[in-house]
């Protein structure tokens, strides 16, 4: 690749002598702070609304409406025309790329709708997992392909953060020394690329909960997972400060049948595997919700903002159908029931708003609060 | 047991991770810091030169004895010592030994367990440390004789090819080595790979370096299943290269030390402990006490580990002469102090000693 020569006139002479090439510069950095920042601020996290069309048509599926463009569009708009109430809770929004695309009935681009509300616009924008030959189905994700061009106009629609999930699997021999380096480097390369662009990337390293192994082997195989995330993040001269992780709490497997463990039990294994593992530069932790109930997800996060341990990090929400399994259910795919689904997600974010400041004493219970929203092997 | 149908064994028992978890908060407790009188043979002899005394046994153990017999309230701010094997084997003139000695007073005997840089072949001049060979059983003998801890020191250099990834992966690896085997004889191992100060290089140089050096250490101890919570890290705070001509101040080294640290440290690390490198006794407890008053996130107690920059007027002051026990040990107090208040961030200056602002700089500095 040959650089142009305006390029190198950008680069002072003398640091071209150094053995350190500038990553970002001090306002690149300074503007991936801010953001960073801003989405894990104290009582707020993230909705994830990016999901696939084929995922989401399995929401609208469960609730009989048909999976058509503009149903997802009036889906998604039910979401973001919620009350203003709900920016305090709500920092941020992960977006498909149709979604980021699509706008609401008076013609309001969504980023626009999310923007006037104070919300920050994200993307996710991974293409999704491929299987990783010679391996016990491991995978890693693929998208870097054209990515530095997708963040770029991305970032230009008004989108300043984004998101991509790998998936690791616990098994007898899983994950693997190469499903570990391989998926924690395509994350550390896709940071790298969203850093230059000026978008905040999640790092999402999902340790998936199917199995029946303990809390004890789901804490150290996170640690594991994330100590090598970390190397590669490192390996990349990734700007953490700029970046969140987006890991799944620490539980034993969904067919555990071994002894009950607590949400204390839970919150002390994930805060172990965070405190030994993740630097105290990253911005914040965003919590993925898993399989786990609405409430449950709650619960454990509150949990988790209450363990005596060293949290140099916010520890926030990312939650997707734990936010949302309520609203669905309350909507019903009719016009009529907008304001019981907007309550339903006023609700929901108020909890979680709480639970990450450790301060939630339940009674914000939805209509799916119980409800286990387990999908085995789950891709988007 | 249900865990050994598990695919992971247990590294520790939780009794023995609450021994070492409170060993080490202990030593890096509020306004404490831990004395590094560590010294080789050879190392010592260099020091002795400077008052013109002769580097024998007994004088090298008379001053570790006049080290040891300050008055109690050292350990006020001396939560630890390091020892050299010699000095671990001697006793002070009435015959109690010098590990005694420093538990009378509430202060951990630590050990130094490395046997000194090797060569790296096919490197531009690198190196790593060597000591695994029996060092079980040589840490059964040192925690049986009283000792907390241990302290093993590899050697990273800065130039322009230099440290290398062979360099970096394997001092880590052999420091997370010692730290496996430490700590299961019941040591907190004290972690140092230090970045040495010597060459032209300017600061953002010395930071990135360290983070990489960092990130690679605490990838290796995760590999070797090193329990963080009972380990300190003994690093080399950020600085330019002795032979930079740009200068940088107190904050700025503070911002660079942070930041490398905050980037790559767990918080689950008890504590972090510095060494002084060639810096003069003042310059040490101003960057400690930068440090601290730096406003960035620092989950870990920072304090320090430090041998010249606490032992340089100690020595002019005493000159090898008995007449003068007495007042080289007030210069370890005051030096003690200053640096328990920089470990808080609450040193105010004025403590300059008989050897204050001399740097202590060694060229290529090794034991």
């Amino acid at each position: 690749m040959c650089f142009a020569p305006d390029v190198c006139d950008i680069v002072p002479v003398a640091k071209m002598a150094s053995r350190f090439v500038n990553y970002l510069s001090p306002q690149q950095e300074a503007e991936l702070a801010d953001i960073a920042r801003r989405l894990v601020a104290p009582g707020k996290g993230i909705l994830a609304a990016d999901e696939s069309i084929s995922t989401c048509g399995k929401r609208l599926q469960e609730i009989n409406v048909e999976n058509s463009e503009d149903n997802r569009r009036r889906y998604r708009e039910l979401l973001f025309s919620c009350e203003d109430a709900m920016a305090e809770h709500v920092s941020g929004v992960i977006l498909f790329d149709e979604t980021a695309r699509q706008y609401d009935s008076f013609g309001t681009p969504f980023v626009k709708c999310l923007e006037r509300k104070g919300i920050i616009p994200g993307i996710k924008v991974d293409k999704g997992v491929v299987p990783l030959a010679g391996t016990h189905g491991e995978s890693t994700t693929t998208g870097l392909d054209g990515l530095k061009e997708r963040c770029d106009e991305y970032k230009s629609m008004g989108i300043h953060f984004a998101k991509w999930r790998c998936v690791l699997k616990i098994s007898k021999f899983t994950p693997s020394y190469l499903a570990m380096l391989e998926n924690a480097n395509v994350l550390a390369r896709y940071a790298s690329i969203c850093q230059q662009s000026g978008l905040v990337p999640i790092v999402e390293p999902e340790v998936l909960p199917d199995g029946d192994h303990d809390l004890e082997t789901a804490r150290r195989i996170t640690e594991e997972v994330l100590a090598f995330q970390y190397k590669a993040l490192a390996d990349h001269h990734v700007f953490l400060e700029g970046t969140l992780l987006k890991p799944n709490m620490v539980t034993a497997g969904q067919s555990y049948q071994g002894r009950y463990n607590s949400p204390e039990d839970n919150a002390m294994a994930t805060v172990q595997a965070l405190y030994r593992t993740v630097p105290a530069a990253v911005a914040g932790v965003v919590f993925l919700s898993g399989g786990q109930g609405e409430e449950s997800a709650t619960i454990n996060l509150n949990a988790i903002n209450k363990v005596p341990l060293r949290r140099p990090w916010p520890l926030t929400f990312s939650f997707g159908r734990a936010l949302q399994a309520s609203v669905l259910q309350a909507w019903q795919g009719k016009d009529e029931n907008r304001k019981h689904a907007h309550d339903e997600l006023l609700k929901r974010v108020k909890a979680n708003g709480l639970a990450a400041q450790g301060k939630y004493q339940g009674g914000l219970e939805g209509m799916a609060a119980g409800k286990s929203l387990f999908v085995k092997d789950h891709a988007y | 047991m249900a865990s050994s149908s598990s695919r992971f064994q247990q590294y520790l028992s939780p009794e023995k991770e609450d021994e070492l978890r409170k060993i080490a908060n202990t030593i890096v407790s509020k306004r404490r810091g831990i004395l590094a009188a560590d010294e080789s043979v050879a190392t010592i002899g260099k020091r002795f030169d400077t008052i013109g005394l002769t580097n024998t046994e007994e004088n090298r153990r008379k001053y570790r004895e006049l080290l040891f017999s300050t008055d109690n309230s050292i350990a006020d701010s001396i939560s630890g010592v390091i020892l050299f094997d010699e000095t671990f084997r001697q006793s002070a003139s009435d015959g109690t030994p010098f590990v005694k000695v420093l538990q009378n007073k509430g202060i951990i005997p630590g050990i130094k367990v490395d046997k000194g840089v090797v060569p790296l072949a096919g490197t531009l001049n690198e190196c790593t440390t060597q000591g695994l060979d029996g060092l079980s059983e040589r840490c059964a003998e040192y925690k049986k004789g009283g000792c907390g801890f241990a302290k093993w020191r590899c050697v990273l250099k800065i130039s322009d090819h230099t440290p290398s990834y062979q360099a970096m992966i394997e001092n880590a690896n052999v420091l997370a080595r010692y730290a496996s085997i430490c700590q299961q004889n019941g040591l907190v191992p004290i972690v140092e790979p230090e970045v040495l100060p010597d060459g032209t290089h300017d600061l953002q140089t010395a930071q990135r370096v360290t983070e990489e050096v960092l990130a690679f250490q605490y990838k290796a101890l995760a590999d070797h299943h090193v329990f963080l919570e009972g380990t300190l890290l003994k690093p080399n705070m950020v600085t330019a290269g002795q032979s930079c001509t740009k200068k940088y101040t107190s904050q700025d080294i503070a911002r660079a030390t942070v930041e490398a640290l905050n980037r790559t440290v767990p918080p689950a690390v008890a504590g972090i402990t510095f060494l002084s490198g060639g810096q003069s006794e003042e310059d040490a407890t101003l960057n400690l006490n930068a440090i601290n008053q730096y406003p960035g996130r620092k989950p870990w107690p920072l304090t320090f580990s430090y041998g010249r920059a606490l032992q340089a007027s100690v020595i002019k002051a005493w000159g090898g002469k008995d007449a003068n026990i007495k007042a080289a040990q007030e210069e370890l107090l005051k030096r003690a102090r200053a640096n328990g208040a920089a470990a808080v961030g609450e040193y105010q200056g004025g403590a300059a000693g008989a050897a204050g602002g001399q740097s202590l700089f060694v060229a290529n500095h090794s034991y």
